[in-house]
């Protein structure tokens, strides 16, 4: 794969613009102008965005406003649904990932997700994290008890399930099962993270521990959230994008959002008066 | 005068009310009564089976009928019995009827369910289902005049019935009921299942291998164990194709008798009622209730006991 | 990156084989779907190609005969003709009535267990098995001898099973909110059955009642083990006149056929004759489900 050159393209063309701190940190997805229609239904109109290395981004928006739908395309999960047409490009460490060259397996062993339900595999806890390492290649015992270990790790739920290991993963709680999704997700070694409401099936303990881990992992990977909760978007990202009827009506530092808005809708809709 | 009317519609309803009545009682007794046959059938196969087989049983031993090995129920001078001739048969001819209807059951079942687009699932399942409708005769006939044939083109040494033949077009007439079983259980695999391990990068053979599958493996082997039990009370296929030879063998080239192909060959001869040789056919038979009762029972106790709650 | 077990270069590295296996199972499960395709086609024509030329209005309105050539199945005709009036009605009635017991008046508990169990347990009895019970109770035990009737409540028991589970579920795709109107207006139990369940589940228990009868026209084994002859003349009249039917007919055809090589050919005229009647059904049905298919 020739990634040089295209990488050093984008990179030019989507220099964030002002503070120089923030240069530094390499774009890893660059969204241009990107639709897509279920069908006949419009659903995302000429969609704008950048994920920085390293951040957390959150998505918010009232229910049915893309936001889901658009991370989907992140992965290109959004094509498990028959009928979707996606134009414009995505560029993911510079590869347009829309290319159809471009193998979407690679895609999705690069960038990880955790769903708005947590969806362990019947499994047990052990086979669910050991599965992507499997499914890549790793046989070897050892090393894939020290992954299922450090993913556990990570995740922040090794404590509790450590001597469980061998155990169903239906057992678990859901804020557990969510966590464990997590370690599974980690255990592929991802850049980035798509979280696609992954608090929204848990109640207010497990979600605080999420967003804790969120917080955690964002020293060492890029994490993109869709949350339906503005708190929680407050209290996690570096930067917020508002979603309104499949578009995106304002992207900018997280602080400048929640104290500044430039559009009147995101005031209207932080402020509580829709949606 | 209005009052007089009043009282009379008053009484004639009263009396229609009071038919109602009796009407909204009589009724469930009646349904009751319908819905009494199948139980009555039931104990009719039981009373039928167990009553005869003492006959049989008075004047055979257990141990002939279970251990022995020869099979001349209607040799004049020495009649034998023993089921192990047709229990061979019934066993080969199950055998060679999964390894054609498993494979290919469970493949259809997973291209429908995991690969095929909607368009293609809508015109594709109905005709894989076309072959569940076709009646056994034709499948007979079929094996008979067709494949056995073919077959014998291919292995010389095949014998004009054999169980080979049978054995193979009974498994396509069971790939339909593995089809649509497995299909049934692979579809009720919730989605996010895939979506997770789509989600790393899995292709989607190895999402569906190594997660699809095994959360409706309870699914799918019921599907198998329901084709086994087809198979074995399967009658037609193997009565035509695999002639009524009672050799205790394993060799799938020659000709067999299959325990449903015995029952046709005594009743339909000339084994007057009252002999052994007629009794036999109940001994036989009830062997076969309990075989394919079992069967199904384990289907059901393993898609009870290992679904999966999601 | 947290860790570094995975060697991301050979992940990619055997990407293209991976993708290229899920290419291949994809086609070769896609043939194997194709698979029941074609053997379909290859029955059909073997079926068609031996049956060439015997097909015409006199092996319609003959009579059978040892004379391959004058043979005809007016007789296995008129027998599963006769089959189907007593089987059809007899079934419909005790197998809706069943239905109706079981999801109108008992519900849940222990005694619609016993049932349902009962039910199914009935439906995974071999056929063959059902022609040993016909033969003992109807035809030795009533005395009937190997008749129409005999025949009949035979076949009769083997689809009941089949009529009164699509019943079943004809009666539970009826919407309760249909059933509480009816019962909001002072309607009894059965009044609203009568007047509001049965109509909206008919289209999809006469479906049901139709595919069971397209059963019962097939079935071979129970009737040749409650002993009907290989060979019948006249044509039954009534209840207790002997009889045979189609499959019975290409029965003993097809065993025959090593003698006679024509009968092989007459067997298979008759198979076309059985799969056409078959399919007329089951267009029926079809026609039946989409005319009167109601989402409620």
């Amino acid at each position: 794969m020739s990634q040089v050159s295209v990488k050093q393209n984008a990179k030019v063309e989507l220099q964030p613009q002002g503070e120089k701190a923030e240069a530094k940190k390499e774009i890893v997805y660059s969204t241009e102008k990107v639709n897509l229609w279920y069908g006949k239904t419009h659903a995302l109109h000429d969609i704008e965005l950048d994920q920085r290395e390293q951040e957390v981004t959150a998505i918010i928006g009232p229910s049915g406003c893309g936001k889901s739908t658009y991370i989907k395309t992140l992965n290109r999960m959004v094509e498990m649904n028959p009928d979707v047409k996606v134009t414009g490009k995505i560029y993911y460490r510079g590869q347009n990932i829309y290319d159809r060259r471009f193998p979407v397996e690679e895609l999705r062993t690069r960038v990880g997700m955790v769903f708005q339900k947590p969806n362990p595999f019947p499994k047990s806890v052990f086979d669910n994290v050991a599965y992507g390492p499997k499914i890549h290649g790793i046989r070897d015992k050892k090393l894939l008890e020290q992954i299922v270990e450090e993913s556990l790790k990570g995740a922040a739920i090794w404590d509790e399930v450590k001597d469980r290991l061998q155990e169903n993963a239906f057992g678990l709680s859901g804020g557990q099962q969510q966590r464990l999704c997590i370690a599974r997700c980690l255990a592929v070694e991802p850049d980035v993270i798509l979280m696609d409401e992954p608090t929204s099936a848990l109640d207010p303990k497990s979600t605080l521990k999420v967003e804790e881990l969120v917080q955690e992992l964002k020293a060492k990977y890029s994490i993109m959230i869709v949350t339906h909760n503005m708190q929680q978007a407050a209290r996690i990202s570096d930067r917020t994008a508002f979603f309104l009827n499949g578009e995106v009506v304002e992207f900018d530092k997280t602080d400048t959002i929640f104290s500044n808005p430039n559009d009147s809708r995101t005031e209207d809709y932080i402020t509580g008066r829709f949606g | 005068m209005a009052q007089s009317t009043s009282v009379s519609a008053l009484i004639k309803e009263k009396r229609q009310k009071s038919k109602r009545q009796k009407l909204e009682n009589l009724v469930p007794a009646f349904l009751f009564a319908a819905a009494s046959v199948s139980v009555l059938t039931t104990v009719g196969i039981l009373l039928t089976l167990i009553v005869e087989t003492a006959m049989f049983f008075s004047e055979v031993s257990f141990r002939e009928f279970f251990t022995s090995t020869e099979m001349q129920p209607l040799n004049r001078n020495n009649p034998t019995f023993s089921i192990l001739p047709l229990l061979s048969a019934t066993l080969l001819s199950t055998v060679i009827a999964m390894f054609v209807a498993i494979p290919i059951g469970l493949t259809t079942a997973v291209y429908l369910s995991e690969y095929a687009t909607e368009s293609a699932r809508r015109v594709l399942k109905p005709i894989v289902e076309v072959l569940a409708g076709i009646p056994t005769i034709v499948y007979g006939f079929f094996a008979f005049t067709f494949v056995t044939p073919v077959l014998r083109e291919i292995i010389p040494i095949l014998d004009r019935t054999n169980i080979l033949s049978p054995g193979i077009v009974m498994g396509i007439m069971i790939i339909p009921m593995v089809a649509s079983l497995s299909e049934d259980a692979l579809s009720s695999v919730p989605n996010s299942m895939r979506e997770g391990a789509m989600a790393f990068g899995a292709t989607k053979f190895e999402a569906t291998v190594r997660v699809v599958i095994p959360a409706a493996i309870s699914g799918i082997i019921a599907s198998f164990v329901l084709g086994i039990s087809r198979a074995i009370g399967e009658t037609m296929i193997v009565t035509i194709a695999s002639g009524s030879n009672k050799n205790l063998t394993f060799d799938i080239t020659q000709s067999m008798q299959t325990m449903t192909a015995y029952i046709v060959e005594v009743t339909s001869g000339d084994a007057g009622a009252g002999t052994t040789a007629y009794y036999s056919l109940y001994a036989v038979a009830i062997t076969l209730f309990f075989f394919t009762l079992a069967m199904n029972m384990l289907a059901k106790y393993i898609s009870k006991r290992f679904r999966e709650a999601y | 990156m947290a860790m570094n077990y995975i060697d991301q270069e050979a992940v990619s590295r055997q990407l293209p084989k991976r993708i290229a296996i899920n290419k291949i199972i994809r086609g070769l499960f896609f043939g194997s779907t194709l698979f029941g395709l074609v053997v379909l086609a290859v029955l059909l024509y073997d079926v068609i190609t031996d049956s060439w030329g015997w097909i015409n209005w006199n092996f319609l309105t003959s009579v059978t005969s040892f004379d391959a050539a004058n043979a005809g199945i007016i007789g296995a005709i008129t027998g599963t003709l006769w089959l189907m009036i007593i089987v059809g009605p007899l079934t419909m009635i005790l197998g809706v009535a069943t239905a109706i017991y079981l999801e109108e008046y008992v519900k849940e508990g222990r005694v619609r267990t016993f049932f349902e169990t009962n039910i199914s347990n009935l439906a995974g009895v071999p056929s063959i098995v059902f022609g040993l019970l016909g033969l003992t109770v109807f035809v030795r035990m009533l005395g009937m001898g190997s008749v129409v009737l005999a025949g009949a409540l035979t076949m009769s028991l083997l689809v009941l099973p089949i009529v009164i589970v699509a019943s079943q579920e004809a009666l539970r795709a009826v919407p309760s909110y249909l059933r509480e109107a009816s019962f909001g207006m002072g309607a009894t139990r059965w009044q609203t059955i009568k007047n509001v369940v049965l109509p909206a589940a008919l289209p999809s228990i006469l479906t049901g009642m139709i595919l069971a009868m397209s059963r019962a026209i097939g079935e071979t084994a129970p009737l040749i083990a409650i002993g009907i002859p290989a060979l019948l003349i006249p044509l039954p009249s009534g209840l207790f006149d002997s009889f045979t039917v189609l499959p019975v007919q290409i029965y003993y055809w097809t065993i025959d056929a090593a003698l006679n090589a024509e009968l092989a050919s007459l067997a298979a005229a008759t198979i076309v004759v059985l799969l056409v009647v078959m399919f007329i059904l089951n267009a029926t049905a079809i026609l039946i489900r989409n005319k009167f298919q109601k989402r409620f």
